[in-house]
């Protein structure tokens, strides 16, 4: 009696220790994250007080000049455009790629899935610098040719970098799911007629739903979040930027002029379109995440 | 059987723009590294003399180069122990008890994986900023000076950034190893505590042999995932030139507008991590314990 009693207490003694620490965890987490949502609505004065203080009331102004004067406005349009044209883009191309390479027989289909397979291990951070220069060389060919260049501080142009990058991940994840499709799909199309995109458009990529949205959703995050190419090929001081790049420069311009409130209003308007997306999507992202190829 | 000219058509009109994007933006470049660190390239001609291995040999009498690549190993060793430490542990408690909230705790420890590197760069110079951070406020107050130790241009700094890497890819590795843990299954458990075995014995004797080969597998991405990341914490994090690590070293170089010998680092970097992941892959291997 003694013993499953002392058992019990020993038990409860080790739940309260893994709460405890399971809630520092999730603190250390929320709090930063909480902080920068309070201090982007803080005066710059408060900042000069103590950083633990609320703030003292809704100070909006910040978003307002974050969007105006600091162009967080322009720089997040420009960062919707990107990601939504590279993921319509990267789309359009994977697809009907990853189809053909995952359900058809034909000569040099091998060789291509083992060369899109070598794409997984090639990082963008080294290649960078080759896909800076090679554009850099095109664009000064362009001006002698045509007089102007179009390569260089172009947003077009880095939504197709972002979505080439994108292929070998992408296409490896959909034709892992069209290999598990049978044929019957197709075969009985083609018998009541069909040709082989009717085929491929109208029954088998609304199957593929379900893997199309997990590609969107990890797609998202890499390219709004994505700052090292767009610094590189968006290089011209007055041209346009994406969010996290002008994001960036505000960082390290606000080390002289300290204007707090803006920069943690940027921070928010950064955060705050993938937080709502994760928060809508969290089962999805959360299950997702074993079909990146980890799993062991 | 359908006329086999229509099938060649379909064919390549859905595999070429794959290919020619993939050829254009991926392969070229990648080649590329390898051609231009053999070449001397001027930083406003494209004109370029064939140099040989002389890159290669001034690269690795740079001091900085070498101090880079130490902190880029520094940071591979801490960082990778303590989030797999600590990502495994916690993934081994969660599944195995009842845990109240658990799905709030997952979405929540999943968050900082979402974020951008600039994001938690900004949050984490709120924390350490000299004069008004989060932390440092704290120690100043203790301490009755201004601490600055982890600011970004001071020589601790480098703990600042394992401290960020370590906050965004502990929770993503939990809920991962959880995932995986929670497969094995509970009658194995059972019979372990019927033969007496406690829950440390069962953590070291059942869970971490069965999910072994997926351990495996994520240290090896995790490492080679560390050399890209750190160079994106660096390089938003620190003020230029305090703690550079091996691609953020390559970035500067293409800055300074030497470009032959950036793709020189580039190579080095690229060979480092390719045997690193052999050597770990090599270490790690054990027999496979079948469930």
């Amino acid at each position: 009696m003694t013993t499953e009693k002392k058992g019990l207490s020993a038990q409860t003694l080790y739940k309260i220790f893994i709460y405890v620490v399971l809630i520092t965890l999730a603190v250390l987490i929320i709090v930063p994250v909480a902080w920068v949502f309070l201090a982007s609505v803080k005066q710059n004065s408060e900042f000069y007080g103590n950083p633990w203080a609320l703030p003292a009331g809704f100070y909006w102004q910040n978003f307002v000049d974050a969007w105006n004067s600091a162009s967080m406005g322009s720089y997040m349009m420009n960062s919707i455009l990107v990601t939504v044209l590279s993921l319509a883009l990267l789309l359009v191309v994977a697809l009907p790629a990853a189809y053909c390479l995952a359900r058809f027989h034909f000569r040099g289909r091998n060789f291509l899935n083992t060369c899109f397979m070598a794409g997984l291990f090639i990082n963008v951070n080294y290649i960078v610098v080759p896909i800076f220069l090679m554009l850099r060389d095109g664009d000064a060919f362009l001006k002698k040719a045509l007089g102007s260049g179009f390569l260089m501080n172009n947003l077009f142009v880095l939504a197709v970098v972002y979505a080439s990058t994108a292929l070998p991940f992408t296409i490896y994840l959909l034709s892992g799911y069209f290999a598990t499709l049978p044929h019957d799909f197709e075969e009985a199309a083609y018998i009541d007629g069909a040709t082989y995109s009717q085929a491929m458009i109208r029954i088998i990529f609304p199957m593929a739903q379900p893997s199309i949205i997990t590609i969107i959703l990890f797609n998202f995050l890499s390219f709004w979040n994505e700052y090292i190419i767009s610094m590189t090929l968006m290089s011209s001081a007055t041209g346009q930027k994406t969010l996290p790049v002008g994001l960036l420069n505000l960082m390290q311009a606000q080390q002289s002029s300290a204007q707090y409130g803006i920069l943690y209003a940027g921070l928010v308007l950064v955060m705050l379109p993938t937080l709502i997306l994760y928060m809508c999507v969290q089962k999805k992202l959360t299950q997702g995440m074993t079909v990146g190829g980890l799993k062991g | 059987m359908r006329p086999s000219k229509s099938r060649g058509r379909f064919l390549a009109l859905c595999v070429a723009p794959a290919v020619i994007l993939y050829f254009i933006f991926m392969i070229l470049p990648t080649l590329n590294v390898f051609r231009m660190s053999l070449f001397q390239r001027g930083a406003y001609s494209p004109t370029e003399t064939f140099v040989g291995i002389s890159n290669f040999e001034a690269l690795f009498k740079d001091v900085k180069f070498i101090t880079a690549m130490q902190n880029t190993i520094l940071l591979i060793v801490t960082v990778t122990i303590i989030t797999f430490f600590f990502a495994i542990v916690f993934a081994a408690i969660l599944t195995r008890e009842k845990i109240r909230g658990q799905n709030f705790f997952r979405i929540v420890f999943y968050i900082p994986n979402i974020l951008s590197v600039v994001v938690i760069a900004g949050i984490f110079s709120a924390i350490y900023k000299p004069e008004n951070g989060m932390l440092n406020s704290i120690l100043s107050l203790l301490s009755g000076k201004t601490v600055m130790i982890l600011w970004k241009d001071q020589p601790m700094v480098i703990v600042s950034v394992i401290i960020a890497m370590v906050w965004q890819a502990i929770g993503y590795y939990m809920v991962m190893y959880m995932a995986s843990m929670a497969a094995v299954p509970i009658t194995l458990y059972e019979s372990a505590g019927l033969d007496g075995a406690g829950r440390l014995t069962q953590f070291f004797q059942l869970t971490l042999p069965l999910i072994w080969t997926n351990i495996r597998t994520t240290l090896t991405f995790f490492i080679i995932s560390t050399i890209n990341m750190a160079f994106l914490f660096v390089k938003a994090m620190v003020a230029k030139g305090m703690a550079d690590v091996g691609l953020s070293f390559m970035y500067a170089q293409k800055d300074a507008g030497l470009y032959g010998y950036s793709m020189a680092a580039g190579v080095v970097i690229f060979l480092f991590s390719f045997l690193l992941s052999a050597l770990v892959n090599w270490v790690t291997r054990r027999e496979v314990l079948e469930m």
